[in-house]
C-alpha cells in the first residue's frame, strides 16, 4: 500500500488522482503505524515552510519520516521539509538531507544578463538536467516538469545528493536523494506524461 | 529558464463550454473535459475555466466539473468567475483547483486577496484585471468591464503584489476582442515594476502577437480563448512557431 501522508497542507487531490491514473492503491493517513506498513510514502504540500513543519510535530510525525525504511518522496514542501533548515520562516527541518533550502535569488549573472527582474514565485515549467538514480529511469535530461514555490534546495559545495538540477536565476537542486529518501521540488502530478513517469519510476523502485 | 506559458480559457456555462471549437474528432463537442484533455495533448501549459453561469444550479454544476477537470487532466488548471469568499475559495480547492482567479471581488475587498494567499499559499491565487485605458491613464474595472473598480491600474498591481499574489492575468479592454495584439509597452512597463509573474490576454490575432507580448512585452505567459477554440491558431503550431523564434517554450 502506498501512504500519501496527511498532515493538512493543502490539496491532495491531484496526487491522489496522479497516482490512481497509473492504476495503484493508496491511503490519505496522518497514522504512524499505516505510514511504518507502507510499501511506499509520498510527503507532499504546499504553503509555508515553518507552519508545514510544526503540522509535522504536531502529528509526531517528524521522528517518523526519517526512519522510514521504505522508499519516500517528498514533493516541493515535503522536499524542502527533509533538508536540513529552511530560510522561510528560519526553522529547522528533518535533517534527511543536509542541504539548506534558500529563497531563489538572482546569480550576478543573471542580473547583469538584463532578462529583467526575476520572477517569484517560480511558476511554470522548467528544466531538470543533470539526472540521477532510477527515479529518472527513461526521463531525458532537459525534459519540463511544473514548478510553483519561492524557496529551492542550495546545490551545496561538494554536493552530493543532487539528482536534478534547475535553472531560476541560479541553479538549485531541483530533486535530491540519499538512501531510501527521494525529494522533488517540482510537481509530477502535474507535470503531464513525463511527470507521470516520473511517479511511476518511483512506485517502482 | 522557466519556459513562457502558453494558456487556453474555456468558458463554461451551466457545465458546458460555451465557444465553439474545431476539433473534429471530440464526439461530446463542448464537453469541457474532453476539451482541456485535447488542448493539453495539443501542448497547453495550463488550463483555466471561467465559470459565466448565472445561476446557483450553474455554479454547483461547475463544482462538479471542477472534479471531473481534476481526475482527467495532468497539466496545472486555474478556475474563476465569481469567486467573492474563502469558503468559495476552500470548495475549489478541495474539488481539486490548482488555482482560483479573484476579479472584481478582490477590487470591493482586496483583504481577499491576503487571506486566500495565507491561508492556502500565493500559488493558489491568481487576480485577474480588466483594465481600460482613457485617454490618460489605465482604469481597473470591474464585473466583465461594465463597471468602474474606482482604482488606477499600477496602483492596483502594487497593492495586489504586496498582499501575496501568485500571478496576475491582465486584459485590455482596449485590445480584448480586436485581433490586433496586445498593449505590449504596458505589458514590458508592468513587467519591469513587478517581481510575480504576469499573464497578458486580450487581443491576440496571430502568433506573432504572442510573440511579442512574450518578448518584447515581457510577459510570462499568453492566455487566448476564440483563436484556439476557432482554430485560428493551433497550439502545437504556435508552440513551434515561438520555440524557432528562439523563445523558451515547452514542445
Amino acid at each position: 500500500m502506498i501512504a500519501v501522508i496527511d498532515y493538512d497542507t493543502g490539496n491532495l487531490c491531484s496526487l491522489g488522482n496522479a497516482i490512481s491514473r497509473l492504476g495503484a492503491d493508496y491511503i490519505i493517513t496522518d497514522d504512524i503505524n499505516t505510514i511504518r506498513a507502507a510499501s511506499k510514502v509520498i510527503l507532499p504540500g504546499v504553503g509555508e515552510a515553518s507552519t508545514a513543519m510544526q503540522k509535522l510535530r504536531d502529528k509526531g510525525l517528524d521522528r517518523v519520516v526519517g526512519e522510514l525504511t521504505a522508499p519516500v518522496l517528498g514533493i516541493c514542501i515535503g522536499l524542502q521539509l527533509m533538508c536540513s533548515w529552511s530560510e522561510e520562516g528560519d526553522t529547522g527541518c528533518l535533517g534527511i538531507f543536509p542541504n539548506r533550502v534558500l529563497r531563489l535569488r538572482p546569480s550576478a549573472q543573471f542580473i547583469e544578463s538584463g532578462k529583467g527582474n526575476l520572477k517569484i514565485p517560480h511558476m511554470g515549467w522548467n528544466r531538470i538536467d543533470s539526472l540521477k538514480t532510477n527515479l529518472f529511469k527513461n526521463i531525458e535530461s532537459g525534459t519540463y516538469q511544473y514548478f510553483v514555490h519561492s524557496y529551492a534546495p542550495e546545490i551545496a559545495e561538494n554536493e552530493r545528493y543532487a539528482i536534478a538540477v534547475t535553472e531560476h536565476g541560479d541553479s538549485f537542486a531541483s530533486a535530491l536523494n540519499l538512501r531510501n529518501f527521494y525529494g522533488t521540488q517540482f510537481h509530477p502530478e502535474k507535470s503531464g506524461a513525463q511527470g507521470e513517469l516520473i511517479i511511476k519510476n518511483f512506485l517502482e523502485l | 529558464m522557466v519556459a513562457k506559458r502558453i494558456i487556453p480559457c474555456l468558458d463554461v456555462r451551466d457545465g458546458s463550454t460555451v465557444k465553439g471549437i474545431n476539433f473534429n474528432d471530440i464526439t461530446r463537442v463542448g464537453d469541457p473535459v474532453s476539451m482541456g484533455i485535447r488542448y493539453s495533448e495539443q501542448g497547453a501549459d495550463e488550463l483555466v475555466y471561467l465559470d459565466i453561469s448565472a445561476t446557483r444550479e450553474g455554479r454547483s454544476t461547475f463544482l462538479n466539473l471542477v472534479t471531473q477537470i481534476a481526475s482527467n487532466i495532468n497539466i496545472p488548471f486555474t478556475v474563476g468567475g465569481g469567486i467573492s469568499t474563502i469558503e468559495h475559495a476552500a470548495d475549489l480547492l478541495k474539488a481539486g483547483a490548482d488555482k482560483i482567479s479573484v476579479n472584481s471581488a478582490a477590487v470591493k475587498s482586496p483583504s481577499l486577496i491576503s487571506e486566500i494567499a495565507s491561508k492556502y499559499g500565493s500559488q493558489y491565487i491568481v487576480v485577474a484585471i480588466d483594465a481600460k485605458f482613457d485617454g490618460e491613464k489605465w482604469e481597473v474595472m470591474t464585473h466583465g468591464g461594465t463597471k468602474s473598480g474606482g482604482r488606477e491600474l499600477f496602483d492596483w498591481v502594487n497593492e495586489v503584489q504586496m498582499r501575496g499574489v501568485g500571478e496576475i492575468l491582465l486584459t485590455s479592454m482596449n485590445h480584448d476582442g480586436t485581433k490586433e495584439g496586445y498593449p505590449v509597452e504596458l505589458f514590458r512597463e508592468l513587467s519591469s515594476i513587478l517581481t510575480v509573474p504576469i499573464i497578458a490576454s486580450g487581443g491576440a490575432g496571430s502568433a506573432s502577437h504572442i510573440a511579442d507580448v512574450l518578448t518584447e512585452g515581457r510577459a510570462d505567459a499568453a492566455l487566448a480563448a476564440s483563436v484556439f477554440h476557432y482554430g485560428t491558431i493551433k497550439i502545437a503550431d504556435l508552440k513551434r512557431e515561438l520555440f524557432n523564434q528562439g523563445i523558451d517554450i515547452r514542445l
